[in-house]
């Protein structure tokens, strides 16, 4: 379970840049939750999910996974209790690495690297029984270099080694964002999946209102770095896109005037 | 080239070889630019050198130097981690800084070791000339330190230390303490550098402050030579072509001071170097870490809209 204590995240504070990017944030998150998030550019999506991996460290406020408070613990340390996706596909595996080196990275997070070989035979056969689950034809390829893969490609195996070791909740960060949209689906629907089959707790950001109702079982929506928005269950089964759209429109006390959410 | 000369390059390219290493394992590992070499270079043959006049036997004063080379390294590598500072200017401090403390350790700019026993002394009862000695015993050093390194590079950590280098972002997410794995490969990097200075000193029976001058740039070329005739791979390979590096580099070096009708002279050693690593990274085809973002960033074009 996780749960964020009256989050409050300024950046600059004091000066003419001050950004109040998350306002008190309080949730609490149950163990094989599947949430999404939605809001607009600077609603506090990012730095929520940053704080969550400990990349942005709060300016006050809690955060406890299972109990346990981690909002003192750098990004490395909480990497054993969180597994991320990022949205650029560049930015979540090494390009100068091969496949199968990446997944032993992955495969490692959270536990201390030693002086093992990081291949062992045992590994790679894992590592290809996983790799051939996803039908890419990448299980033959492991020893190809990461930059090799397309983008698409890339947030594929970046999932599986986001899962390759058990996680307290598992982060996607817009991971579907810079695909185009054959791949997005075979990504969103590789997500559904693992994290149905794994019982993952799950947090994952998206602009997209559509993938925010349709996937996962509980949305929030930020705005101005608070959730105004908290739905599950019934409530959010009879929520249309529609729906979403007024009230989103409403939080921002303006009409939207173009259809990019809707259609993207 | 007399066989003189041609064993004498043999023998330098090795020691430089572990040069070569630690300058690979910094720029290309770490992706850390690190000058503090010129610095611990002359440091490894300082310490080895004063310890061995004092009486110290030669292999422990040769470890000596690699450990004083190691905290040099975890010096720039604290000035930049910890302190910010660019890791250009932190290295470059730390390098000046060693110029002082060399001094310090030797107590005058030059010490001469020629009469002193040194990590040779045991071979020489072989019935081998110090001429085929010294390159023998530098290959197999070399050989063990690079086997170590490939070894190394191949390990769950050395995989840790490899994505710290090339995506620290990624590398946090799986766990990575970076700033960590960064002290610790400067560390090794600047340690094979002081026994690469601890080696020369006593294969050559002197320490000077000078030594030190464009080790950076003799070890980035023999870096450079190597990855451009090996056109490297893996990691393993990429370790095996410093020492080739080296080598190459050196003999290129000899034949240029050796061909009269050049008319070159020892003095013209560090122009001829700064000209050829210039060439390496000018001349098409070499591993330029320009044009290596370039064709990294057009390759990744190309794969997405291959998918």
């Amino acid at each position: 379970m996780i749960r964020v204590e009256d989050l409050k995240v300024t950046f600059s504070p004091g000066t003419v840049m001050e950004t109040r990017a998350l306002q008190g944030v309080t949730t609490e998150i149950a163990a094989g939750e599947f949430v999404t998030v939605i809001g607009s550019n600077g609603a506090g999506k990012s730095t929520l999910l940053n704080c969550l991996t400990g990349e942005v460290p709060p300016t006050s406020g809690r955060i406890l996974i299972d109990g346990t408070d981690v909002t003192a613990w750098p990004a490395p340390r909480r990497a054993a209790l969180a597994a991320r996706v990022f949205q650029d596909p560049l930015a979540g595996t090494c390009e100068g690495l091969t496949i199968e080196e990446n997944l032993a990275l992955a495969a490692a997070r959270g536990t201390r690297r030693g002086l093992a070989k990081a291949l062992s035979q045992a590994r790679r056969d894992e590592f290809r029984d996983k790799i051939s689950r996803l039908g890419l034809n990448l299980e033959n390829r492991l020893g190809d270099r990461m930059g090799l893969l397309s983008g698409g490609q890339r947030q594929a195996v970046s999932l599986v080694m986001a899962t390759l070791r058990p996680t307290k909740i598992l982060l996607l960060d817009e991971h579907t964002a810079a695909l185009d949209p054959r791949m997005q689906n075979f990504v969103l629907e590789l997500t559904r999946d693992l994290v149905e089959a794994e019982k993952l707790t799950t947090l994952m950001v998206t602009h997209s209102m559509r993938q925010a109702l349709s996937l996962g079982t509980r949305s929030f929506m930020l705005h101005e770095g608070k959730v105004v928005l908290d739905v599950k269950g019934e409530a959010r089964a009879r929520l249309e896109v529609g729906d979403l759209m007024a009230m989103f429109a409403k939080v921002r006390g303006e009409e939207l005037d173009s259809d990019s959410l809707l259609l993207s | 080239m007399n066989l003189v000369s041609f064993l004498g390059a043999i023998e330098i390219g090795f020691v430089y070889g572990l040069v070569a290493l630690g300058v690979y394992l910094s720029f290309r590992i770490l992706n850390f630019p690190d000058l503090t070499v010129d610095g611990s270079f002359p440091l490894g043959a300082a310490v080895a050198a004063t310890l061995i006049i004092a009486g110290v036997d030669p292999y422990l004063a040769t470890a000596c130097a690699v450990l004083a080379g190691m905290a040099a390294g975890l010096v720039t590598a604290v000035l930049n981690l910890r302190f910010g500072i660019l890791h250009l200017l932190a290295s470059i401090l730390t390098m000046i800084a060693l110029y002082s403390v060399n001094l310090r350790i030797m107590g005058r700019p030059n010490l001469a070791l020629i009469t002193e026993p040194t990590v040779l002394s045991p071979f020489e009862g072989l019935g081998l000339s110090g001429l085929y000695l010294k390159p023998i015993v530098g290959a197999v050093v070399v050989a063990v330190v690079a086997l170590l390194v490939g070894w190394f590079l191949i390990t769950e950590y050395g995989l840790g230390m490899r994505a710290t280098g090339a995506n620290q972002r990624m590398a946090r997410a799986q766990g990575i303490d970076t700033a960590r794995v960064t002290g610790v490969g400067m560390a090794i990097s600047n340690g094979m550098v002081a026994l690469g200075g601890a080696l020369f000193a006593q294969m050559n029976g002197f320490a000077d402050i000078t030594i030190g001058t464009g080790t950076i740039v003799v070890g980035l070329a023999a870096v450079i030579a190597g990855e451009a005739i090996f056109r490297v791979k893996g990691v393993v390979i990429a370790v095996a072509a410093c020492i080739f590096g080296s080598i190459i580099y050196r003999l290129a070096i000899a034949f240029a001071l050796n061909a009269d009708y050049l008319g070159l002279t020892s003095a013209d050693l560090n122009l001829v170097t700064a000209v050829l690593v210039a060439l390496a990274l000018i001349l098409p085809g070499a591993r330029n870490p320009i044009t290596t973002l370039l064709a990294r960033r057009n390759a990744s074009r190309g794969g997405g809209g291959g998918a």
